[in-house]
């Protein structure tokens, strides 16, 4: 899409360096629960935006896969572009993992987990980096 | 009779819920495997809810008449509370921008007829035969109406 050209400049780069992840859902799948849409957003505040929510990574789990989850090295699996020029420098970045309840019949929950991961972002754009 | 009390109830839960179409029938596979087409979906649209990523919404492009289920990926919202955000559907592998009017980019609270709160698989599957098979539809009014008819004369 010819419109994100503007945006480049805050591309964030792949964050591998996230570490790794273990988490063992197996609670939260009882007799009604068909699958689970799990998916790490970002949060931050900008100048242009009082509040910015952007998805870096989803997954999908239905009842029946290994609940245990352990994700290492992972790569951001959405482009995280900012609506302007509001990452750079943006020390407050929240990190949070939520899912969606999939029942077979029912309510449809949106679950926060607790605890976040703060990610701080450089003053100076990348230089060297090209897509 | 059954018409009025269905219509009043339905307008009812139009007031009850804030959205203009509370209950809707999945359409397409785009959700997959969360919704499959011919689920049924029951929707709210409260004016103070906010539109968070992670949500499922149903939205209209502007100028076409289906509505859309998707997942709000990202939002960007000002301080006075106007809001744009972009969606994408489970099952796709790009997000809606392709979906949106021409030169439309992001959508915002207008666009939204409402916000998935409940859902139960199968049974839209009625309203999807009775679209596809015209005939279907016919003969099912003309059983509802057969039934209406006699039952009045016992």
């Amino acid at each position: 899409m010819h419109g994100r050209e503007i945006m480049r400049k805050d591309n964030l780069v792949e964050r591998s360096d996230l570490g790794f992840v273990t988490f063992d859902i197996t609670s939260i799948f009882d007799w009604n629960v068909k699958q689970l849409f799990l998916y790490l957003s970002a949060e931050y505040s900008t100048k242009n935006n009082a509040l910015n929510q952007v998805v870096l990574w989803d997954k999908i789990m239905l009842r029946g896969d290994n609940p245990r989850l352990f994700l290492k090295d992972m790569k951001s699996k959405y482009f995280f572009f900012d609506d302007g020029n509001g990452l750079k420098g943006n020390r407050n970045v929240t990190l949070t993992l939520s899912w969606n309840v999939v029942p077979n019949a029912g309510i449809l929950p949106l679950v926060t987990g607790s605890g976040h991961v703060s990610v701080p972002f450089p003053d100076t754009y990348e230089t060297t980096k090209s897509y | 009779m059954i018409v009025s009390s269905a219509l009043m109830i339905w307008k009812g839960l139009i007031v009850i819920t804030g959205s203009e179409s509370p209950i809707v029938v999945v359409l397409s596979g785009s959700m997959e495997p969360a919704f499959h087409r011919g689920d049924l979906l029951f929707l709210t649209n409260f004016h103070d809810d906010p539109i968070r990523a992670g949500e499922i919404v149903v939205f209209k492009v502007e100028g076409r008449d289906i509505p859309i289920v998707h997942r709000v990926i990202k939002i960007h919202e000002k301080e006075n509370g106007n809001i744009k955000f972009l969606t994408k559907g489970d099952n796709n592998e790009v997000d809606d921008r392709g979906l949106y009017k021409e030169g439309q980019n992001w959508l915002e609270k207008k666009d939204v007829v409402g916000r998935a709160r409940g859902f139960l698989p199968y049974v839209g599957m009625v309203t999807i035969i009775m679209n596809d098979y015209p005939k279907f539809k016919y003969a099912l009014l003309a059983v509802m109406g057969a039934y209406v008819l006699l039952k009045r004369e016992s």
